[in-house]
């Protein structure tokens, strides 16, 4: 869009409204996330440097990003599969199965880390089954990857579901009279309709995978080099008192969290200019 | 190519949209499928693509039973209302698609694909716009960008539902001409549903009407205008008057009056339909004719529409009389004058509410 600010627009108010949007961003992330970088830079350069890339803390960003990426991603999968299901067949419960998909969204995080480390268990309903075949769940990396897939499964639903009711099935009928078969369709006519908001719905789930703590901490088991989140790390430091490098800590994140979101949205763009949506 | 349909019968529910239907599309013809929204006009058009499925009955296509056939294999053309393109892919994508989407060995080149898709956009006189997005295209070409889409596979049948519904009326009428001049080239055997009888008059060579899931006449645009064979058709096509009266020896006893008509074979109680350009309009309160009163003169460019209420005993009824605008009534009618209606030409009908049958 060009700016036009000879035009007369027909809500009043530009001024005002942008105004306020900066103030309040300000506010209530802006202002809060600088002091993150101040408390940091109390530390020395070389004394940051370590409280950042200690060896448990390095580990602890692979297990964080690694997991919140794959729980991303097998939530892109199945929660278009969900959403699938709920806007494309009417089966008794479907109402309750909607609501169903927003309990993650609703239940405190805690609540669901007990639940699934109670499943999960050796001597748990799932986990007595699972650990003699040498899955161990509970107490390990697979256990954060299932709470972040838990919790991470209403963003992929709820984002591509709208687009989904609005997908007219005569575009399958056009692919299909034209010769096309069903995986064609999908793969050339349907995917591509979806793709933003599939990737909107990976940005949010993995944006709050990587910043979840209640639920991981019960089921991870926290074993230092092994299962420990960062989001640990900073509440240990936090308890030691060393303030200046948990802050350390939570400014990488934040940094590396960023920009991670920024390279999506960035390939968001890219694909909706590639796709002439741009005009 | 023809196409058959044999005792087709499909119902939504309680609704029935084909009964028993069988009908005949002689291979090479543009045939117009029309009638009020409901008849299941839509619903055979997709049954004959495989759309939809028949509840019971056959689709041949030269011949052939596709009944069983899946869509991706029954070789159809089919054209949207909303025109259903695929917005993320250009203009020359969506032409493309179909060969594209061709299994490896038969699949044509890319080279060849491209040869044959700016082929089908000159075509449909949109060459140009090959590397644009639909949502950049106007209504009209977003049509026609479908419709060459839908013959890049080339289709043995092309079936249009409502091609043009979507469109204003000017566009509207420029894309008819071009859809029958295609057709004259192309001479593939086409199917079109609309619910405009003037278009169907217009572009088709042959119209089937249809009502409530049945045909209720077939035959060229001119047989079906001139002679309607059931009330209803005379009544979709085109404006009409409507008389209920009883068969007499001088023309039809509507009350006290007698409308004069031609010899016709109905007995007892009839439905008499004038059109309105056929009527004719007496300046006299007593006489021959139907007593009607005028309601309202309208100057519409070359036409002069004169409404009409009924008096006496075909009072609360409307009718509708149309003369040229040179016409010496045409200036000099005022509203409130008492008139009567003597038609020129007739077309009379058994009455099926009090006859009975259907």
């Amino acid at each position: 869009m060009t700016k036009a600010p000879t035009l007369p627009r027909v809500l009043p108010g530009f001024g005002l409204s942008l105004g306020f949007t900066l103030t309040y961003l300000s506010l209530v992330v802006l202002i809060p996330l600088a002091a993150v970088f101040i408390r940091a830079s109390s530390l020395s350069l070389e004394a940051f440097w370590d409280a950042v890339t200690a060896p448990r803390v390095l580990a602890s960003y692979r297990l964080s990003f690694g997991m919140a990426l794959l729980a991303a991603a097998i939530n892109t999968v199945f929660g278009l599969l969900l959403a699938w299901s709920l806007v494309r067949y009417r089966f008794p419960g479907k109402k309750l199965v909607d609501a169903l998909v927003d309990l993650p969204f609703a239940l405190p995080t805690a609540v669901a880390g007990i639940a699934l480390t109670a499943l999960y268990a050796g001597n748990g309903w799932l986990g007595q089954y699972l650990e003699p075949l040498g899955i161990k769940v509970a107490f390990g990396p697979l256990g954060v990857l299932v709470a972040l897939v838990f919790i991470g499964l209403p963003f992929v639903v709820r984002t591509v579901q709208p687009v989904l009711e609005d997908l007219e099935t005569e575009l399958e009928e056009a692919a299909t009279s034209l010769g096309a078969h069903r995986w064609q369709t999908f793969r050339h006519v349907i995917l591509p309709v979806l793709q933003p908001a599939l990737m909107t719905g990976f940005a949010l789930a993995f944006a709050r995978a990587v910043g979840e703590y209640g639920s991981v901490i019960f089921i991870a088991g926290n074993i230092p080099m092994v299962s420990e989140i960062t989001p640990l790390m900073i509440i240990s430091k936090l308890e030691q008192y060393d303030y200046a490098g948990a802050t350390a800590i939570a400014s990488v994140m934040l940094v590396a969290s960023f920009l991670l979101l920024l390279a999506i949205n960035g390939l968001q763009a890219w694909q909706a200019r590639r796709n002439g949506r741009s005009e | 190519m023809s196409i058959q349909v044999q005792n087709i019968h499909k119902a939504f529910g309680d609704f029935i949209a084909l009964d028993n239907l069988t009908l005949d599309f002689p291979s090479g013809e543009l045939v117009a499928l029309l009638g009020p929204s409901g008849c299941g006009k839509t619903t055979l058009l997709r049954v004959i693509a495989g759309l939809e499925q028949a509840d019971s009955g056959r689709v041949l296509l030269d011949g052939d039973d596709a009944s069983d056939t899946h869509v991706r294999e029954r070789q159809v053309g089919f054209v949207f209302q909303h025109y259903a393109l695929f917005r993320h892919m250009t203009v020359f994508d969506n032409v493309a698609f179909g060969l594209r989407m061709k299994p490896r060995g038969i699949r044509p080149s890319e080279s060849e694909i491209k040869r044959k898709v700016h082929e089908l956009l000159q075509l449909v006189q949109l060459d140009w716009l090959a590397d644009r997005f639909p949502a950049q295209l106007s209504g009209g070409q977003r049509q026609r960008i479908a419709l060459a889409r839908a013959l890049a596979v080339e289709p043995r049948v092309l079936l249009l539902d409502e091609p043009f519904g979507a469109l204003d009326a000017k566009v509207r009428k420029e894309l008819r001409r071009w859809l029958r001049r295609l057709h004259d080239e192309l001479h593939i055997t086409s199917i079109f549903v609309t619910h405009d009888q003037e278009e169907a008059l217009e572009v088709a060579d042959r119209v089937v009407l249809m009502n409530h899931g049945r045909v209720e006449q077939i035959g060229s645009p001119a047989e079906v205008y001139q002679q309607p064979a059931t009330p209803f058709v005379y009544g979709f096509l085109g404006a009409a008057n409507r008389f209920e009266g009883r068969s007499s020896a001088g023309g039809i006893a509507i009350g006290k009056a007698t409308l004069t008509a031609e010899q016709h074979a109905q007995h007892g109680e009839v439905i008499a339909f004038v059109r309105p350009h056929e009527l004719d309009i007496v300046r006299q309160e007593f006489g021959h004719g139907i007593p009607a009163r005028v309601s309202r003169v309208l100057t519409l460019g070359a036409l002069t529409r004169v409404e009409l209420e009924g008096r006496d005993d075909v009072a609360g009824q409307h009718f509708d009389v149309e003369l040229p605008a040179s016409h010496p009534l045409a200036g000099s009618l005022i509203a409130g004058e008492p008139v009567r209606l003597q038609p020129r030409s007739v077309r009379v009908f058994a009455n099926p509410e009090t006859a009975g049958a259907a």
